[in-house]
């Protein structure tokens, strides 16, 4: 987020002229409108927001916003933030990679960015695919994953973005999915935290991983296999509908999270935990909560702001310049230095 | 200088007459302090009026195993009442810490050569570590040379027994007494070696008393041991300078300067991303204390991250500056193409090393010209720069500066280890002697009748305006896909890429009519032999053609600053001359060029040794071209 006088815009003012290139029906389509529709909400101004992004299908997301836009070099985008933001702090920057751009090549600049808490927007758009090479998997593939570079399926291990960010210092953790309708309060709520902000949103690659999140994401069951998570409200799930209305405990015994049927709305009688967005422990045990077993955790997971890097930085630069005159004439002339008059030298 | 030395004969150790030049290799155990006390007697032959060239030759471990031969760190200086250009070829004095130091250098040592031991050090063990099997101070073997070995670690011992010392901290004053003899050598004041101790070791007073006795004490030892031997004062008038203030600066100071001077030409603040390399990482320590010059700098977690952090900044509306050596450098080439596809002004400092891969950190070389010229994917031009010398680099880094933002592209400024770390007089220069280059940015709509922005419009010089985020009714999107001419719409159709291909090359080729034209460093513009050089040959080329001019030799010295595009001129210069002589650190890389762009016959000589040229090399081979 930054400190800035709101302006009035509509989603139409934060549309570029340029034509929107992604396959027909892609999940970016959708991520687009909500960041569009988001932007307006913040009172957002288009001339002093940047979209920095990387290489992949997502990372053309910036010629879509009629806002300054750098499309980088792959993986990298967080590096160009954090030059753009210590030379300008006013600027407000969202980053947009993938989970191939911000997992796997970038993933060393994602985990420095987060670890210093420069104060931004991240968006990873996670599609468990590498859509703009034609579908090799990625490091959020799950094993088995068939693709031209795995025929008998991938064997290795998938990463989980939000448990990188989390165990890189972040201190904004959330998640959502590219058509839900939570998508705008999840990213105004990253734009009002100060300092890095990191966000995965789930998004359908038709072309090379169709309907991958369908287990969690499509509406039929969705309130059965979403958990949304509130600040300072029960995790509750499901509903008599869907097969009764279940919560989130910790198993005392074991120190893990398990599922709980509420009965009668008595969520408190069923040990059902509040959520509290300042709580580290219990983010780290949602973001690894298995989809299956447990009901994707989805919205804000963990908000606990600490002062910024570009602060930092600024703040002992400033320090640093105290009492100080730059001059370039005596600067050149410092140290040990001696005249010459004619032959002769006289130290001086 | 170490010509003039080489006809006067006479060295420092037989006394007369008087040599106009002298060189003096410290060499010792990589902790024993030497590049220090080389440091300092840099200082003390600068405030003495002496011109003078220095050559630090250390290992690239930090604290290689005690005695070990390849634990030996060495620093030569050359210095005398005549014009100085290189480090000298041998050195006439050889001051030797231990028997590795001595085994390692005293076959550099010029006949007649005076070396000074410390035979408290020539120990069974310090003499096995070194592969000697006898003693070499008491077998006779180092008969050609004058030798002077007493006990300096004893002496050392003695001089600090007053301030209570533990053995090893009291050792640790030998450095200082060494060069208090040394100073004694060479009729120098001790008084700002005193400041400078007693400042240095401000918070330790008993450390700062304990190493000025030990200072003293040397001095005091050269009066008694003149006496008994070999051992001779020699006083060297200072040089003829032009009058003005003057400075020691090494190469990574000069660089440093020269762009805080670059960025307040250009009216910007300078944003530094670095990543810590030898031999570059000093550019990003002399940076770090300059804030108050509007520069932030930026430790960043990789090279890479350093030069698109940098890059960030320029887009940003700052001079984004990076620097590294040749391995990071290589890890920097995709980015340095998205500066070029997106022209942003960007500063990329190499100081070069020797190579390929890890090479040879803490040697110089000059084999990244290649990288700097063509390195990149795709057709990817921009303007290379190289330093001649630690005092040159300031001038260079400015025009750096100046090129990157009139002509909005990425400039490589290559330097190496031995420029990065070599001291050299400075005539400290006036900055109000540096015509400003102040950056417009755009302000507002450059395309009033059809509304939208064109952040690819170019100027009739081809280059495209600077426009900073935040700007009001400016907002369009930059990347490195190819664009349309003007919009920068995403546009790779055949002929839009052709037609930006060719206006990235036009633009950098026009580069060439904003620089100076090649002049010739010494002789005529036409005849025999050009011996062209760029780097940090400068100096025993223009020493081996004095000499071969001296010696009636039809020879001239070109010395190319402008690596890319090259200055308009040079091919017409070049062609004048019959032969064309190309020395450099590396196995003929400028030849190739050259040859390339002129289609002449230039001929290499190469050397990749990971040491400079001795003066003599490049006579020789001035003379097998002549033969």
């Amino acid at each position: 987020m930054n400190d800035m006088t709101p302006i009035q815009t509509t989603l139409k003012d934060w549309e570029s002229d340029q034509e929107v290139r992604w396959c027909p029906g892609c999940g970016d389509y959708a991520i687009l409108k909500a960041v569009q529709r988001t932007l307006p909400e913040i009172g957002a101004d288009p001339a002093n927001t940047v979209f920095v992004s990387g290489i992949g299908c997502s990372s053309r997301f910036p010629y879509y916003v009629e806002s300054y836009g750098f499309h980088t070099i792959h993986g990298r985008a967080p590096a160009f933030a954090t030059g753009i933001k210590l030379a300008n702090p006013e600027l407000d920057i969202w980053l947009v990679t993938g989970d191939g751009d911000g997992m796997s090549i970038g993933g060393n600049h994602t985990m420095h960015l987060l670890r210093r808490n420069l104060n931004c927007q991240i968006m990873l758009f996670n599609n468990e695919i590498y859509g703009l090479t034609k579908g090799q998997y990625s490091p959020t593939s799950r094993e088995g994953t068939s693709s031209p570079s795995t025929p008998m399926g991938s064997v290795d291990h998938p990463a989980l973005p939000c448990a990188f960010a989390l165990g890189s210092g972040a201190r904004f953790v959330a998640r959502g999915f590219d058509v839900s309708k939570e998508l705008t309060g999840v990213l105004k709520t990253a734009h009002a935290h100060r300092g890095a902000a990191f966000v995965e949103i789930f998004q359908n690659c038709i072309v090379y991983n169709k309907d991958r999140f369908e287990d969690f994401a499509a509406p039929k069951g969705a309130e059965a296999n979403q958990l949304w998570l509130k600040d300072g409200e029960p995790m509750l799930f499901g509903s008599e509908k869907s097969g009764g209305v279940k919560g989130i405990t910790l198993d005392m015994a074991t120190l893990s999270l398990k599922v709980v049927d509420v009965v009668d709305g008595d969520w408190q009688a069923a040990g059902v935990i509040v959520h509290n967005v300042k709580n580290k422990a219990v983010a780290h045990m949602l973001v690894e909560m298995p989809f299956g077993p447990f009901p994707m955790a989805l919205g804000v997971i963990f908000d606990d702001p600490r002062p910024t890097y570009e602060d930092a930085v600024h703040g002992q630069d400033a320090k640093a310049r105290e009492g100080r005159v730059a001059d370039l004439g005596k600067l050149l002339a410092k140290g040990q230095t001696w005249t010459v008059s004619g032959t002769a030298a006289d130290p001086i | 200088m170490a010509t003039l030395l080489a006809d006067n004969e006479p060295t420092a150790t037989t006394g007369t007459p008087t040599p106009e030049a002298v060189v003096v290799r410290f060499a010792g155990d990589s902790g024993d302090g030497m590049q220090l006390t080389g440091g300092q007697f840099t200082l003390s032959t600068a405030l003495a009026g002496n011109d003078l060239a220095t050559f630090p030759d250390f290992p690239a471990e930090i604290r290689a195993p005690q005695g070990t031969l390849f634990g030996v760190s060495a620093f030569q200086i050359n210095f005398g009442s005549t014009a100085i250009e290189t480090a000298g070829d041998a050195p006439d004095v050889l001051v030797a810490m231990n028997p590795a130091a001595l085994k390692t250098n005293v076959q550099a040592l010029k006949p007649g050569g005076l070396i000074i031991a410390d035979s408290g050090e020539f120990t069974k063990r310090n003499l096995e570590k070194a592969k000697y099997e006898v003693n070499p101070l008491e077998d006779g073997s180092l008969a050609k040379w004058d030798l002077l070995a007493f006990d300096i670690s004893a002496l050392t011992l003695e001089s600090v027994k007053p301030f209570g010392l533990g053995n090893k901290e009291a050792l640790r004053c030998k450095n200082m007494w060494t060069l208090g003899l040394a100073l004694w050598m060479f009729d120098r004041d001790r008084a700002p070696l005193v400041e400078w101790l007693k400042d240095k070791f401000r918070k330790n007073p008993v450390l700062a008393d304990a190493n000025i006795a030990a200072l003293n004490a040397g001095h005091a030892y050269g009066e008694t041991a003149e006496l008994a031997g070999p051992l001779k004062k020699l006083h060297l008038d200072p040089v003829e300078s032009a009058p003005g203030l003057y400075r020691t600066v090494t190469g990574a100071e000069a660089v440093s300067l020269g762009l805080v001077a670059g960025a307040q030409l250009a009216e910007l603040p300078m944003f530094f991303g670095g990543y810590p390399i030898t031999p570059a990482s000093a550019i990003l320590h002399n940076l770090v204390k300059l804030k108050e010059f509007g520069v932030t700098t930026f430790q960043a977690e990789d090279e890479i991250a350093a030069i698109c952090s940098a890059i960030g900044a320029s887009y940003a509306g700052q001079l984004g500056v990076t620097s590294s050596s040749g391995p990071g450098i290589a890890l920097k080439g995709e980015a340095m193409g998205l500066a070029i596809m997106t022209e942003l002004p960007l500063v990329i400092v190499n100081s070069q090393r020797g190579g390929p891969s890890t090479g040879l950190p803490t040697k110089t070389e000059q084999s990244d010209l290649y990288q700097a010229v063509y390195g990149r994917n795709g057709d990817a031009p921009l303007p290379v720069i190289a330093a001649r010398s630690p005092a040159d680099a300031f001038d260079c880094a400015i025009e750096a500066c100046r090129i990157a933002v009139q002509f909005m592209t990425p400039v490589i400024l290559l330097t190496d280890g031995y420029i990065a770390n070599a001291a050299e007089p400075w005539a400290v220069p006036d900055p109000a002697s540096y015509k400003p280059f102040p950056v417009e940015f755009l302000g507002e709509n450059n395309n009033p009748e059809g509304g939208k922005v064109l952040p690819y419009k170019r100027d009739a010089q081809g280059v495209r305006p600077w426009i900073k985020p935040g700007t009001p009714g400016l907002m369009h999107r930059i990347g490195g896909i190819e664009k349309a001419p003007d919009t920068g719409d995403l546009d790779y159709s055949p002929a839009v890429h052709q037609l930006q291909t060719d206006a990235r090359k036009s633009k950098i080729d026009g580069v060439a009519k904003a620089i100076p034209a090649q002049g010739v460093e010494l002789g005529n513009t036409t005849g025999k032999l050009a011996v062209v050089g760029w780097g940090s040959t400068y100096g025993p080329i223009i020493q081996a053609v004095r000499r071969a001019r001296a010696k009636g030799q039809d020879v001239s010295h070109i010395h190319v600053r402008h690596i890319w595009p090259m200055p308009e001129n040079l091919g017409d210069l070049l062609r004048g001359f019959d032969k064309v002589l190309v020395p450099e650190m590396n196995t003929g890389q400028f030849k190739t060029v050259l040859r390339d762009q002129f289609l002449i016959d230039a001929k290499p000589l190469n050397k990749t040794s990971g040491q400079p040229y001795t003066i003599a090399e490049i006579e020789a081979a001035i003379d097998e071209m002549l033969a």
